[in-house]
């Protein structure tokens, strides 16, 4: 009799085909891959905004000067306060990079319902569970990045036009480019780890199914 | 049970195998102590009507799904003993699965979908390109290789979901009501691609179904009810019996005398 030792580990896959069944798994389901990505654009919309404008803040009043401390102070400024985050600010950020979350794990997870066939087949058809998890984190990954990109750009122009357009003249004196850039880094990382980290248990559902699913007949 | 003699190759051996799903005072056992040889190359159909545990049964022999007692050896294999990578692997290598519903990933080329179980099965891309297109002139899709599932009429996607089961050479061919979903005509098709495959390859081929016209080319039927065998017949007895059934007369469900 065979004994168990003679069947081979499955090698470990090409990446490449991995991407390519994630890549025409998003292009069939469009609709559903837009409305994750829109749900991260607006998060990180929201996120760089704020990061952003409190970076040109912080650079103006650090500027000192007469006329654009009134101006400050006329917006509501803090002009002696360390840091322009407040706890406020931070708690709005929290709330929207949380609803963000909760966006991307319901549309996973629906994913994850709708394609239940799909994924038995592919178990059926050899696939392992660590396949179907990484199809899925990959998905996810390559929307929490389109959707970071957009909308860090998107919040970094607003926060720009804002800022410009409320003190005239002085954010050319004083544009703190690295911070700025610092702001942008960090939005990017929230947004990939966001995407990631909601994608998770979606992905760990997914790869729970088992190859009976394939032969459930419905339609 | 088995009239066939026993110097044939046995490719499943299941063992008094039963299944019950839930517990207590509502578990319900599925399959009762079923004890069953196939042999290699034979064409086995299992009939019984819906509740008998034929899909149960068909779940069992193909890897699907572990028996609550009982066991199951495909190809000398304890697949009760084998932990999910090694079970992936079996389904990768000695099974090939045909669905009622086709089944094809609705993502995927027709050729995507027959290189996907060689990619898993460990063959280079070009090899796994050029064998899947081959595979696919060989069930007669050849100018269909790159169209989409929603390109193709229900008897090619069989045909596509035949040549993936294809795929990796397998043992056994398994096929659940595979004819179900389609005509008269293009299911007739299929059963005649799997009875010349199973020729000309040397599979051995399990089928679920209800189809007459497959109780035709099969070598032995299976009957199952209420979770146990009823009876297994060799195709010389059941041509005697059903013999006056004209060919392309489609009977849904086949009473069990």
């Amino acid at each position: 009799m065979t004994t168990e030792t003679d069947i081979p580990r499955q090698p470990a896959l090409a990446w490449g085909i991995i991407f390519h069944v994630s890549l025409a798994g998003m292009r069939r389901r469009m609709m559903r891959s837009l409305v994750t990505v829109s749900c991260v654009v607006l998060a990180l919309a929201f996120l760089s905004y704020m990061l952003v404008l409190a970076d040109i803040t912080q650079a103006l009043v650090e500027l000192n000067d007469n006329l654009l401390n009134v101006l400050l102070q006329n917006r509501g400024v803090d002009i002696f306060a360390a840091s322009q985050m407040g706890p406020m600010t931070i708690l709005l950020i929290s709330l929207a990079l949380l609803t963000c979350t909760v966006g991307i794990v319901n549309s996973m997870l629906m994913s994850v319902t709708e394609r239940v066939r799909e994924i038995g087949t592919l178990k059926c058809l050899g696939a392992r569970d660590a396949f179907v998890v990484q199809t899925y984190l990959v998905e996810s990954s390559l929307q929490g990045f389109c959707g970071a990109v957009l909308g860090v750009v998107l919040g970094c122009i607003v926060a720009m036009a804002v800022s410009a357009w409320t003190y005239p003249g002085f954010l050319l004196r004083c544009f703190p480019a690295r911070a700025v850039a610092v702001s942008i880094m960090i939005s990017l990382v929230c947004g990939f780890c966001i995407a990631v980290v909601a994608s998770i248990w979606p992905a760990w559902a997914a790869a729970r199914k088992r190859p009976v699913e394939a032969l459930r007949v419905e339609e | 049970m088995d009239q066939v003699n026993g110097e044939r190759d046995i490719v499943i051996r299941a063992v008094n195998v039963k299944r019950h799903y839930g517990q207590g005072e509502s578990m319900t056992r599925a399959l009762d102590g079923v004890t069953l040889n196939v042999y290699r190359r034979e064409y086995l159909s299992i009939m019984g009507p819906s509740g008998s545990g034929k899909s149960t049964l068909f779940n069992m022999i193909g890897g699907i799904d572990k028996p609550t007692e009982g066991m199951v050896f495909i190809d000398e294999i304890d697949v009760a003993r084998l932990d999910a990578f090694e079970l992936a692997w079996m389904r990768c290598n000695k099974i090939g699965y045909i669905f009622q519903s086709y089944n094809i990933l609705p993502t995927l080329t027709a050729l995507e979908n027959i290189t996907l179980p060689m990619r898993f099965a460990g063959l280079a891309p070009d090899e796994a390109r050029e064998k899947g297109a081959e595979i696919l002139r060989a069930v007669g899709l050849g100018d269909r290789i790159f169209h989409r599932p929603y390109e193709l009429s229900g008897g090619q996607q069989q045909r596509v979901a035949v040549a993936r089961a294809m795929a990796n050479d397998p043992v056994i061919i398994l096929a659940d009501e595979p004819t179900a979903n389609l005509d008269v005509d293009t299911g007739e098709e299929i059963i005649e691609l799997l009875r010349e495959l199973k020729a000309t390859r040397g599979l051995t081929v399990i089928s679920a179904t209800h189809d007459m016209k497959m109780l035709d080319v099969s070598d032995r039927i299976l009957w199952i009810r209420d979770g146990k065998v009823q009876r297994v017949e060799s195709r010389k007895n059941l041509d005697i019996q059903v013999g006056g059934v004209a060919r392309g007369h489609q009977r849904k469900d086949l009473a069990i005398p």
